[in-house]
């Protein structure tokens, strides 16, 4: 290139940064949304077709969808429904839930979902990270922790929050993205549900010991709060689910807020 | 719409892994496009995509393998490269030591330096040049997930900055190609694949 025009790509350049991601979550259960409170009760919140696009429009930047459906039916819904999502919505969009073999993610992937999230899998066979990762790209695979503080240390908890285990959060993201994991989807079963603000200080030593994104998740219930989890939680995306569900903050509201305090998102 | 549907439009079918996104992005602008790998659907189409998430090293085996290499070269109607479709239209890439298809002369290089590898999520272009970007306004969002990249040559049509600049588009003659996804970048990336079409 010449130096004059590479001298003039340079000027025009408007130096902006990587925006910090907002991600509305979708809890799925026999192809509707529902939310989760604290792991335990549920209400409806609509459909993940229509619901999913109205946050694409919103300006949402990618969304998840968590499948709790335990019929044997599941699988194929899931592929259906994903399907569904995919021909229609024009953002990134994660399908976590009940993902065991490469078989699961390679449907999944095949129908349309951008990533997959795994959890439990995962941790009863560490070898899967590897598997994924290298069968369709890290850039696909998000593990999701559930973590709970005991007063002590943040454990990792199995099966939607029921099964305790003695696996330290921190050990174990490292130990995933040593295995070619993508991001990490951290929630906090402490502040999950309760509207209090997110796990800043478990969300920054994962970020900072970590060279791969940190979604944030559980607790989210003012826009303060992701302010919190992207400043000193040094979180790349924050999660949420009812605070969007029910309107109590909608996306560009948030969006403009952050904005507001210099944090860099998309508009 | 009528328009684009009588025009053949394909998407490279290979083993990468946001085909069918790019087939559903075209669909919803009305274009219905064949995801095909046979050779004289993809020498007669109007429009050609070359998608790509993956592996530089894999991909180009599985492109030799099925003689998808030396057709690419020889395409003569609009192409657009995708993300590693793009990285394989360089000379070259770090990503498993490969020589790609070198209709740019690059070499596609891993990120390095204080940021978080890969490079995802939404991030803004500048510089906008030419008919692939007609309309788009300077700094618009669009969605990126790559951890090896371009650097700015000649051919550059868009940059991004993530550590240091680099081409978010590149351009010669009838090969076009970007680093980010406009199958996954909202109304922007929509416009920009919309813009493909019409060239």
């Amino acid at each position: 290139m010449s130096q004059l025009s590479t001298l003039l790509l340079y000027k025009l350049f408007t130096k902006k940064m990587l925006t910090k991601r907002i991600i509305p979550c979708l809890d799925i259960k026999d192809g509707r949304t529902v939310k989760g409170v604290n792991f335990v009760d549920l209400r409806d919140a609509g459909d993940p077709v229509e619901l999913g696009s109205a946050y694409a429009r919103q300006g949402a930047d990618e969304l998840v969808f968590l499948d709790i459906t335990a019929t044997v039916e599941r699988r194929k819904t899931l592929a259906e429904l994903v399907k569904e999502i995919a021909s229609h919505l024009n953002i990134p969009f994660t399908v976590g839930g009940g993902i065991k073999s490469v078989n699961d993610v390679s449907v999944l992937l095949n129908n349309g979902a951008d990533k997959i999230s795994i959890n439990t899998a995962a941790v009863k066979n560490p070898y899967l990270i590897n598997e994924l990762a290298k069968n369709f790209g890290s850039q696909c695979v998000v593990l999701a922790i559930d973590t709970r503080f005991d007063g002590n240390d943040w454990f990792v908890y199995l099966n939607g929050g029921r099964t305790p285990t003695d696996i330290k959060a921190f050990e174990w993201a490292k130990q995933a993205q040593e295995r070619g994991a993508g991001e990490i989807l951290l929630t906090s079963m402490n502040h999950d549900g309760t509207k209090n603000g997110f796990a800043v200080d478990i969300t920054r030593k994962i970020s900072e010991a970590l060279n791969i994104p940190i979604i944030a998740s559980g607790g989210a219930g003012k826009k303060e709060h992701f302010y919190n989890v992207f400043t000193e939680g040094k979180a790349d995306a924050a999660l949420a689910a009812s605070i969007f569900h029910f309107g109590e903050i909608p996306v560009p509201e948030l969006k403009q807020y952050l904005k507001e305090k210099n944090i860099s998102v998309r508009f | 719409m009528l328009i684009f549907k009588k025009m053949k439009t394909v998407i490279i079918d290979y083993n990468a892994g946001n085909v069918q996104s790019v087939y559903y992005a075209l669909q919803r602008i009305g274009v219905e496009a064949e995801i095909t790998d046979n050779h004289n659907k993809i020498k007669t189409a109007d429009k050609v995509i070359f998608p790509g998430v993956g592996e530089a090293g894999s991909t180009m085996h599985y492109l030799k393998t099925r003689k998808l290499d030396t057709l690419i070269k020889e395409l003569e109607q609009p192409v657009m490269g995708i993300c590693l479709g793009m990285q394989l239209l360089c000379n070259y890439s770090e990503e498993g030591d490969t020589a790609c298809l070198n209709i740019f002369p690059n070499t596609v290089k891993l990120f390095k330096g204080n940021e978080k590898v890969p490079h995802v999520g939404w991030n803004s272009i500048a510089n906008l040049n030419g008919d692939l970007f007609k309309g788009v306004p300077e700094n618009s969002y669009v969605y990126f997930v790559h951890s090896y990249y371009v650097e700015i040559l000649d051919d550059t049509i868009a940059t991004c900055n993530y550590m240091q600049n680099f081409s978010a588009a590149i351009q010669k003659d009838n090969f076009y190609a970007v680093q980010f996804h406009p199958e996954k970048s909202g109304e922007i990336g929509t416009l920009i694949l919309q813009n493909f079409i019409n060239l």
